[in-house]
């Protein structure tokens, strides 16, 4: 906590991916300082199943606790969070967690919109929007409202990205903060 | 930027909607409503929040459409097949030693969950000793629930929820099909019961053997969710069943000594 109360602002990093993002995500986990004092939120769009086994396979990757976010939980430095599939996952302003299971968004439900504009409500400035390849533009208009709470924006660099299309969108859509490699985003994360 | 009904707004709608309309959403999760009311906002054009908030206050007509549009409707047929499933093979053989099975659906919106366990009650014969009572406090979605007429459109998905839950009949002999629109045959919804009931706001009305209250918890904030969860209590007959939507719980409650879940699904039985 003592970093995050430094100045005032509590920190967390929302991460937004689609098809391609899967094992740039793994890469990102396995490289997260064990001693990591901000909280990780992953929105990852994919099919509407509700076993465990995506959370699991990102549990071996990285010591630092993984799980999927369960309504009304409150929301902790250094866990990793995966959003359920087949729910939007929210953040309140009294920094816990809450489900919804609305229309889909952008087709997809989990949604990466909804999660970037909600931590943007709760967190402000403390928070991190990351987005990561995919076929869709989901989480474009949420990074918008990051930075227009004056949060700190970051795409994957299109041209190390699986699939180009959404981490285009948002660069073609706005100013982006820091566009990184694969290999630059653990380390962006390590030192926030 | 801030989005245009903020969080001091949105306090004064629910004020109105509890003063003059008798809604009380102020227990409701606040991202989600912030959410639903800045799109009915956005969908409605208003050119302000006080034009908004001044015809909520003035057009009950309107106050209706505000309750249809910030309640999340969103529901489908055998969702969650694994669940149904569940229901079929541990929960019916329980409810079948019973001379007569009453089943609630609290918060059944559209009604799609309603069909599908009355599709599950007759094929395991017991439609004809059950009655099934689908509350919701929209009285829009409660019209349509009665009706038994869903889109043809969702009928693949809902066929392959069926099959993928343990269903063994051609789906399409439930219904009818005319145009881009199917009905349920009217054996199903005779066996149905369609009432106005507010869980945050009504008491109980009847006692039950199994309760339905799939994805309508997560709308609502802790201290509320504890207050429906001694509702369902109060309204379950010893050794009768909750179901609850996939990721709801009922661990973290005041009730859950009393209660036992069954396998993995989100399945309680009362045991004292």
């Amino acid at each position: 906590m003592a970093q995050n109360s430094l100045n005032g602002v509590q920190k967390i990093v929302v991460i937004g991916g689609s098809a391609g993002s899967l094992h740039v995500i793994l890469h990102i986990l396995a490289r997260l300082r064990a001693d990591l004092n901000i909280p990780i939120v992953i929105i990852l769009h994919r099919k509407n199943d509700s076993d465990s086994s995506l959370s699991q396979l990102m549990a071996f990757r990285t010591d630092l606790p993984v799980k999927e976010a369960d309504d009304k939980e409150a929301i902790l430095p250094g866990n990793v969070y995966l959003a359920p599939a087949d729910y939007h996952l929210l953040i309140e302003t009294d920094k816990n967690f809450s489900l919804d299971d609305s229309e889909k968004i952008n087709f997809s439900r989990p949604s990466i919109d909804v999660t970037f504009e909600t931590a943007a409500e709760a967190y402000g400035e403390g928070v991190t929007g990351i987005l990561l390849s995919g076929a869709n533009a989901d989480g474009v208009e949420g990074l918008s409202i990051i930075k227009a709470h004056k949060g700190t924006i970051v795409v994957q660099d299109p041209s190390t990205a699986q699939v180009p299309y959404m981490p285009q969108q948002a660069i073609d859509a706005m100013p982006i903060d820091h566009t990184l490699t694969v290999e630059q985003i653990p380390d962006f994360i390590n030192q926030l | 930027m801030d989005t245009p009904v903020g969080e001091q707004e949105i306090k004064l709608l629910l004020n109105d909607m509890l003063e003059l309309y008798g809604f009380d959403f102020t227990d409701y999760a606040k991202a989600s409503l912030k959410r639903r009311i800045n799109r009915l906002f956005t969908l409605d054009r208003f050119p302000s929040f006080a034009e908004f908030r001044y015809h909520l206050r003035n057009d009950p007509d309107y106050s209706k459409r505000f309750v249809e549009q910030i309640t999340v409707n969103v529901t489908e047929m055998f969702r969650d097949p694994v669940f149904y499933q569940n229901l079929r093979e541990h929960v019916l053989p329980v409810l079948a030693t019973y001379p007569f099975i009453r089943i609630w659906h609290a918060g059944c919106s559209t009604g799609e969950e309603v069909f599908s366990m009355a599709i599950l009650l007759k094929e395991a014969n017991l439609l004809h000793k059950s009655l099934l009572y689908a509350t919701d406090l929209n009285p829009v979605v409660l019209q349509k629930a009665s009706t038994g007429i869903f889109p043809m459109s969702q009928m693949k998905q809902y066929s392959e929820n069926y099959i993928a839950g343990g269903g063994t009949e051609d789906f399409s002999r439930y219904y009818t099909a005319s145009y881009n629109m199917v009905k349920f045959d009217e054996e199903l919804s005779s066996r149905m019961v369609f009432s106005t009931h507010n869980l945050v706001s009504e008491s109980s009305f009847n006692q039950f053997q199994l309760i339905m209250c799939r994805n309508v918890l997560i709308y609502f904030e802790k201290e509320l969710q504890g207050r429906v969860f001694a509702l369902f209590d109060d309204s379950l007959e010893n050794l009768g069943f909750l179901a609850l939507g996939s990721k709801e719980t009922l661990k973290l409650s005041p009730i859950i000594s009393k209660y036992r879940q069954e396998g993995k699904e989100k399945i309680w039985r009362k045991i004292h």
